[in-house]
C-alpha cells in the first residue's frame, strides 16, 4: 500500500511541476484533495488494512495530504509573486526630465517691496496709513508749506483735475491727515506719531526706461519732543539695513524740499560694491536714495501741532526704485505695462 | 554750473590745504557736486611762449609755412606750420620737443619733406578756449621760453555743481558766494570783493531812468564811454572757458565775468538806443526780437525794459537786437538789476526760453548786490581798458526792499534739534563764518540775516540749524535712537483685508498681480470698442479718470492672450465715481478688480469657478457668506446678461459679468472672459463671522442624489429649505447634465443626526416633502 502513497506523490510531484496558472493549481487541489480525490480515495484504501500497518498507511497518508496542501499554498504564493513582478516590471516609468509646469500666481515686484519695507516699519513700531490718490491742493502743497508760485504747483508737472483737485504727486500729501488723526494721542497720552504711508503718486512726464508718470513712494514721519536729526540719521540706518538685509552706511547731504527744515539727501553706501566704488554708484561708492529732513515748523502747525513743544523727521523712499534695484528692472515701463511674460516671475520673495 | 578754484581763492587763501577734500566737504555740506572733477591744465607740459622770426612759404604746400621760432633758447628752432595767421613777430604757444599734449609727447617729425621740431598750438589744442581757427596770438610783454602755464593760470581743479542742489541758495549762483562756504569749511576769512568807488562820479548827470512797474525791485545804471578794447585778457578768457562760456568780445565778457564771479546778470546797452529807460508792462501782446534774432511774442505779463514805450529788452531774461551793442557804438550804458522771481520764472516758461541770467534771478536774488556790481565792472573795465570813461552819475532806484530777517533762539533749541552737544562758540564761529550777525547773551542766541540768505532762504530759526550742523558735518554726528515710549502697532482692517486678498489670490488661484494706469487706455479701447465714459477729468485735456477697472483689464487680456492658454489677472486699485456736487470732491474708491480667460472653459464654468473664487474670499477672510443678484447692465462695456450684484452678508460690495459680446469677439473668438469688481472698503467694512465648531456626528451620515429636471437650483434650494429639516447638513450640485430633455441636476443632500443613527424613513419623509414640493411647481425627477 505504500507504494500507492509514493506513486501518488510522485503523480503530484509532476503535476504541480506542470501547473502553470491559479486554475490549473485549483483544478490540481480538486484532483488530489478534493473529496473525489485521489487522496481521499487513497484513504479509503484504509479499511482493508489493521494494526501497525493501518496506522503507518494511516500517517503516510496524512503526511502526504499536508504535503500537498503545502506545497499547492507555496505554487500559489510563487504564482502571486510573480504576477506581482510581471506588473512591476511592465509598469512604466514616468519622466521627470521634462520642465515641470509651474502653474503658480505672482505678486507684482511693487507689492513684495513694499511689503518688505512695511514689515521692517511695523517691526519698529510704525502704522502703516493708506491714502486716496486724488487730494486737494491744500494736501498735496498747501499744508507742506510749498508756496503758490512754487514750480512743483505748476501745471505741466502736475495733474489737476477739473474740480480743482489733482492726483497726488507726492505721498507727502497725506501728512497733514495723519497729523490730524494722531495728535490727539501725542498730545493727550504722549503716543510719538510714527507712521509710514506707501502709495501711488502722479507726475505728468514723458514716459521713457527711467520715468513714469505713474510710480510708487512710501513716506514716513516721526514726531515726538525732541526728535533729533540725531535720531533721524539713526533710524534711517537702521530701517535701511534691515531693508537691504546688510549692514548699511548712510550720509546726508544738504537738500532743499519746502517741508522739510534742514532737508537732506541721503546716500546709502553702494549695495554692490560697498563703498569701494564701482560702475553702478559710477566710481563714487554712494546711491542717492532718499529726500528726508526734520519736518518744518509750518508743516507741523499745519498738522495741528505745536513745534515749539515738538519736533520730528521725515523721509520718502522711492518704491518702485527700490524694486527696480532689487529685481534688476532695467525698463520702468514694465512695472505699469500688465505684461505678464514680465510680471509672472515674482512670486513670494522674503 | 562748473566752478574754477583758482577764482574761488581769489576770495579766500586756501593754500596748504587739500583742495579736493575741501570740494568733498563741500558736497556733504552745502551742494551736490558731480562725480568728475577736472584737473585743467594736466594734459599739457611744456608749452611755452615763442615768437615767429621768420616765415617762408612751403615749396610744395599752399598751406604749410616753415618758420623759425624763438622758443628762449640759443637758437631758432624750425618748424612746420600750417596755420593761416603765421606772421614774423606773432608771439604763439609752443609745444618744443618734449613737450607734451595729452598722451603725445612731441617729437621731431617731418611733414611734407621738411622736419618740424615741434609745433605751434591753437588755444583749443592745448584747453584754453575752443578756438582752433589759427594758433594762438600771445601779447608782446611775455618773454619769449615763459612757460604758458607761469604765463596764464592754466593749472585749475574745476568741479561741477548740480544746479538742482542750488535751487534754494540765491547766493550761490557765483564764484564769491561759493568762496563763502569754501571759507566757513576750512576757517579761512572770505576777502571782500574789490570795487570801483562811485561817489567820484556823483556829480555827473543821471541817467533818465524810472521804474513803472512793482515787478521791478531794483534799478541800475551808469554810462560809460570811450571803450577800446575789444579782446578780453587771456586769463578772464580761460576762467570763461572753464566755467563753460564762450569769449564774446570784451564788454560781454565782463558782464559774463560778474554774473559768474557775483550770480548777477548785467546787460549793456547801446546808449544811443536808451535815452529814457522805462521798465514797465504792456496792455497788449506784441512780437520783439531778441538779441538771438528769434522773434519772441510778449504777453501782458512779461516785464520789459523800455527805451520810453520802445521795448528794448525782456527784463531779467534777454535783451533786444536793436539796443545791442554793436561796431559803431561810442557810449554803452550798463544795467543791473532785480526783478519779482515768480514773475522771471514764468514769463521764461511763457517764452520758453531759460537764460542764465533768468535762472539767476527766478531764485531771488540778493538786490544788495545790483550796486556792487556796477563798481565791480568798472574796477575790471578800467584794470583792462584804462582809457574808458564815466560820462553819467550812478543812477540807482530801489523799490522793494526784502525786511531784514532777525531773530532769537536758545542753545536748548539747538540741542533738541541736534540731538547732540555742539557748543557755543561753534555756533557763534559758524554764523559769522557765513556772515550771519550773532551774538549769544544769557543763552540766548540773537541773529541776523545777511541780505544775501534774506531773500527766501533763512526766515525760521529753524533754517538756523541747518547752517549749524551743515558746517559742523553730519558725518560727525553722535547718533542714537529716540527715546520714545512703544505701543502695539495696529494693523488697520482694511490693509489687513488687501493682503489677504493678494495672497488668497495669487497662493489659491494662481492669479497674477498687475497695476494699470488711472486713466482709460485710449488706443486700446478703440481697438476693441470700448466707450470712454465721461468722468471728472485732467485740466486742459481730453484725458479723463476711469470709472472702472475692468475696461482696463481687458485691455491688459487684449495684451496677453498669447501668455497662456487659462490665466487670470488682478489688481487692487482706484477709480472715481463723477465728484460730490456737495463737496465738489471726486468720489474715489478703491476697487479689487479680477478678469480671467480661458481657452479651456465654457463662458458657464469660468463664471462659476469666478463665483466660487468670491464665495471663498468671503468666506476665507470674512467667514461670510455669499449671494448673487440679478444686475442691470450700467456700463455699455458689459453684458447685459449675466451681470450679478455680489452680496456678503448681504450687502452688496461689487459685482461680476461678462464683457459685451462685440469686445469678448475682439479679443478671442474661442475664449471665455469673465470679471469681478469688489469694492475693497465696503468688503473691508463687512463685520466678520467668526469660526463656529461644528462637531461631526458620531453616527453615520446619509447622502442622498435626486436628479430634477430643472435649468437653475434656486427652485430646488427653495424647496429643501421650505421642508426645514434639522436633519438637512448640506447640500450642493453634483452634477449638471443636458439631453433632450432638458437641463437636470443632480443635488446631493447630506443628512446627519448627532443624537442617533438615521433611519431610512426619516429621510424618505424629507426627500418625498421636497419631491412633492417641486412637483407641484412643475419641477419633476428625472426618470
Amino acid at each position: 500500500m505504500l507504494e500507492k502513497v509514493n506513486e501518488l506523490k510522485q503523480k503530484f510531484a509532476e503535476s504541480l511541476q506542470a501547473a502553470a496558472d491559479p486554475q490549473q493549481i485549483e483544478a490540481l487541489r480538486v484532483e488530489f484533495l478534493g473529496k473525489k480525490g485521489s487522496v481521499t480515495e487513497l484513504l479509503k484504501g484504509m479499511k482493508a488494512l489493521a494494526g501497525e500497518e493501518k496506522k503507518e498507511f494511516g500517517q503516510q497518508v496524512n503526511l502526504l495530504k499536508s504535503e500537498i496542501a503545502d506545497a499547492i499554498a507555496g505554487k500559489v504564493k510563487e504564482l502571486q509573486q510573480a504576477a506581482i513582478e510581471r506588473e512591476i516590471n511592465s509598469a512604466p516609468e514616468f519622466d521627470l526630465s521634462a520642465p515641470p509646469v509651474l502653474d503658480r500666481g505672482s505678486y507684482h515686484p511693487i507689492t513684495l517691496v513694499q511689503r518688505e519695507c512695511e514689515e521692517v516699519f511695523r517691526s519698529m513700531g510704525f502704522t502703516v496709513e493708506d491714502y486716496s490718490e486724488i487730494v486737494t491742493d491744500y494736501e498735496c502743497f498747501e499744508s507742506l508749506n510749498i508756496p503758490k508760485h512754487h514750480p512743483a504747483r505748476d501745471m505741466q508737472d502736475t495733474y489737476y483735475l477739473t474740480n480743482g483737485q489733482l492726483l497726488k504727486s507726492q505721498t507727502s500729501a497725506a501728512q497733514n491727515a495723519i497729523y490730524k488723526k494722531y495728535r490727539k494721542a501725542l498730545v493727550e497720552e504722549g503716543k510719538p506719531i510714527k507712521a509710514v504711508f506707501p502709495g501711488r503718486c502722479f507726475r505728468n512726464e514723458a514716459t521713457d526706461a527711467c520715468h513714469e508718470n505713474t510710480f510708487f513712494q512710501m513716506e514716513g514721519v516721526m514726531v515726538d519732543k525732541n526728535i533729533s536729526i540725531s535720531n533721524l540719521i539713526f533710524f534711517m540706518k537702521t530701517m535701511l539695513s534691515e531693508v537691504f538685509k546688510k549692514d548699511i552706511k548712510v550720509r546726508l547731504r544738504p537738500g532743499f524740499f519746502p517741508f522739510v527744515e534742514p532737508g537732506f539727501e541721503l546716500d546709502i553706501s553702494c549695495l554692490i560694491c560697498g563703498g569701494d566704488g564701482c560702475p553702478s554708484c559710477k566710481h563714487s561708492g554712494w546711491l542717492e536714495l532718499c529726500p528726508c529732513g526734520m519736518i518744518h515748523p509750518e508743516v507741523l502747525k499745519a498738522g495741528g501741532i505745536d513745534p515749539e513743544e515738538y519736533t520730528g523727521f521725515a523721509f520718502g523712499l522711492g518704491m518702485t526704485r527700490l524694486a527696480m534695484m532689487k529685481y534688476g528692472i532695467a525698463d520702468i515701463r514694465d512695472l505699469n505695462s500688465g505684461d505678464l511674460r514680465c510680471l509672472s516671475q515674482f512670486t513670494q520673495d522674503r | 554750473m562748473l566752478l574754477s578754484m583758482n577764482w574761488i581763492c581769489d576770495f579766500v587763501d586756501l593754500s596748504g590745504l587739500d583742495k579736493l577734500d575741501l570740494i568733498h566737504r563741500f558736497s556733504l555740506s552745502t551742494a551736490e557736486v558731480e562725480n568728475e572733477i577736472f584737473m585743467k591744465g594736466s594734459d599739457i607740459d611744456g608749452i611755452v611762449v615763442a615768437e615767429i622770426l621768420s616765415v617762408e612759404e612751403h615749396p610744395e604746400s599752399k598751406k604749410l609755412h616753415l618758420l623759425k621760432v624763438d622758443a628762449g633758447g640759443a637758437e631758432p628752432v624750425d618748424v612746420v606750420c600750417g596755420a593761416p595767421n603765421v606772421r614774423v613777430g606773432l608771439k604763439t604757444a609752443f609745444a618744443p620737443v618734449g613737450a607734451r599734449i595729452g598722451e603725445i609727447t612731441i617729437s621731431p617729425r617731418k611733414l611734407a619733406g621738411y622736419t618740424s621740431n615741434g609745433m605751434c598750438c591753437s588755444e583749443a589744442e592745448i584747453g584754453l578756449s575752443d578756438d582752433n581757427s589759427g594758433i594762438m596770438e600771445i601779447t608782446d610783454d611775455i618773454a619769449n621760453g615763459t612757460l604758458i602755464k607761469d604765463a596764464y593760470a592754466v593749472d585749475d581743479i574745476v568741479f561741477e555743481v548740480d544746479n538742482k542742489s542750488l535751487t534754494n541758495r540765491p547766493d550761490l549762483w557765483g564764484h564769491y558766494g561759493i568762496a563763502r562756504e569754501f571759507a566757513a569749511l576750512s576757517g579761512r576769512p572770505l576777502k571782500a570783493i574789490d570795487t570801483v568807488d562811485l561817489t567820484p562820479y556823483a556829480g555827473l548827470p543821471g541817467v533818465d531812468m524810472k521804474i513803472e512797474d512793482p515787478l521791478c525791485y531794483r534799478y541800475a545804471c551808469i554810462q560809460i564811454d570811450n571803450i577800446s578794447r575789444n579782446i578780453s585778457p587771456v586769463n578772464m578768457r580761460i576762467r570763461l572757458f572753464y566755467c563753460g562760456m564762450r569769449a564774446i568780445n570784451f564788454l560781454a565778457d565782463i558782464t559774463n565775468y560778474i554774473m559768474l564771479e557775483m550770480g548777477q546778470p548785467m546787460h549793456a546797452f547801446d546808449s544811443r538806443k536808451v535815452e529814457s529807460i522805462r521798465i514797465k508792462r504792456f496792455p497788449e501782446p506784441f512780437e520783439f526780437q531778441t538779441l538771438d534774432k528769434e522773434i519772441r511774442k510778449i504777453d501782458p505779463d512779461t516785464l520789459m525794459i523800455c527805451n520810453g514805450d520802445t521795448p528794448v529788452a525782456i527784463a531779467g531774461i534777454m535783451g533786444g537786437l536793436d539796443s545791442e551793442i554793436v561796431d559803431d557804438t561810442t557810449a554803452l550804458t550798463l544795467e543791473s538789476a532785480c526783478f519779482d522771481p515768480v514773475s522771471i520764472r514764468k514769463s521764461t516758461v511763457r517764452l520758453s526760453h531759460r537764460t542764465d541770467a533768468s535762472m539767476r534771478y527766478e531764485k531771488s536774488l540778493d538786490p544788495e548786490m545790483v550796486v556792487t556790481a556796477i563798481g565791480r565792472f568798472l574796477l575790471l573795465l578800467t584794470q583792462n581798458d584804462p582809457g574808458v570813461k564815466v560820462i553819467s552819475s550812478l543812477t540807482d532806484e530801489y523799490a522793494y526792499k526784502y525786511p531784514q530777517v532777525a531773530f532769537d533762539f536758545t542753545r536748548r533749541f539747538v540741542d533738541r534739534y541736534t540731538g547732540i552737544d555742539i557748543d557755543d562758540e561753534t555756533i557763534l564761529n559758524t554764523l559769522h563764518s557765513l556772515g550771519f550777525g550773532a551774538s549769544l547773551k544769557d543763552d540766548v542766541f540773537s541773529v541776523e540775516v545777511p541780505s544775501w540768505r534774506a531773500t527766501k532762504d533763512v526766515t525760521i530759526k529753524a533754517d538756523i540749524i541747518e547752517e549749524i550742523t551743515r558746517i559742523y558735518g553730519y558725518d560727525n554726528f553722535a547718533v542714537h535712537t529716540a527715546a520714545a515710549p512703544l505701543y502695539p502697532v495696529e494693523m488697520s482692517t482694511e490693509k489687513n483685508v488687501e493682503e489677504q486678498i493678494k495672497d488668497m489670490l495669487v497662493k489659491r488661484y494662481s492669479l497674477h498681480e498687475v497695476h494699470s494706469y488711472i486713466w482709460p487706455y485710449y488706443d486700446d479701447f478703440k481697438a476693441l470698442g470700448i466707450e470712454v465714459e465721461d468722468n471728472i477729468g485732467l485740466v486742459n485735456s481730453t484725458v479723463v479718470i476711469r470709472r472702472s477697472i475692468a475696461p482696463t483689464q481687458l485691455c491688459q487680456i487684449r495684451n496677453n492672450v498669447s501668455y497662456a492658454p487659462e490665466f487670470g489677472i488682478f489688481e487692487i486699485g482706484r477709480i472715481a465715481d463723477g465728484v460730490d456736487p456737495e463737496t465738489n470732491l471726486v468720489n474715489e474708491h478703491k476697487k479689487l478688480c479680477i478678469t480671467l480667460f480661458s481657452k479651456t472653459r465654457t463662458q458657464e464654468q469660468l463664471y462659476l469657478y469666478l463665483r466660487d473664487m468670491v464665495a471663498v474670499l468671503c468666506d476665507d477672510i470674512k467667514h461670510r457668506g455669499v449671494t448673487f443678484e440679478k444686475a442691470a447692465q450700467a456700463h455699455s462695456w458689459q453684458h447685459p446678461k449675466n451681470l450679478n450684484t455680489i452680496l456678503c452678508a448681504g450687502k452688496a460690495i461689487g459685482e461680476m459679468g461678462l464683457p459685451y459680446p462685440t469686445i469678448a469677439a475682439k479679443l478671442d473668438k474661442k475664449a471665455a472672459i469673465v470679471y469681478a469688481e469688489i469694492d475693497v472698503e465696503a468688503f473691508a467694512q463687512i463685520e466678520s463671522g467668526s469660526i463656529v465648531y461644528d462637531e461631526p456626528s458620531k453616527y453615520p451620515e446619509i447622502e442622498v442624489d435626486l436628479t430634477f429636471l430643472s435649468p437653475v437650483f434656486a427652485p430646488i434650494g427653495d424647496a429643501i429649505r421650505a421642508a426645514q429639516s434639522a436633519l438637512v447638513k448640506a447640500v450642493r450640485v453634483a452634477d449638471i447634465y443636458d439631453d433632450e430633455q432638458g437641463r437636470a441636476l443632480t443635488v446631493r443632500i447630506t443628512f446627519a443626526d448627532k443624537t442617533k443613527t438615521l433611519t431610512r424613513e426619516e429621510v424618505t419623509a424629507v426627500t418625498d416633502a421636497v419631491i412633492a414640493d417641486l412637483e407641484q411647481k412643475g419641477i419633476s425627477l428625472k426618470q
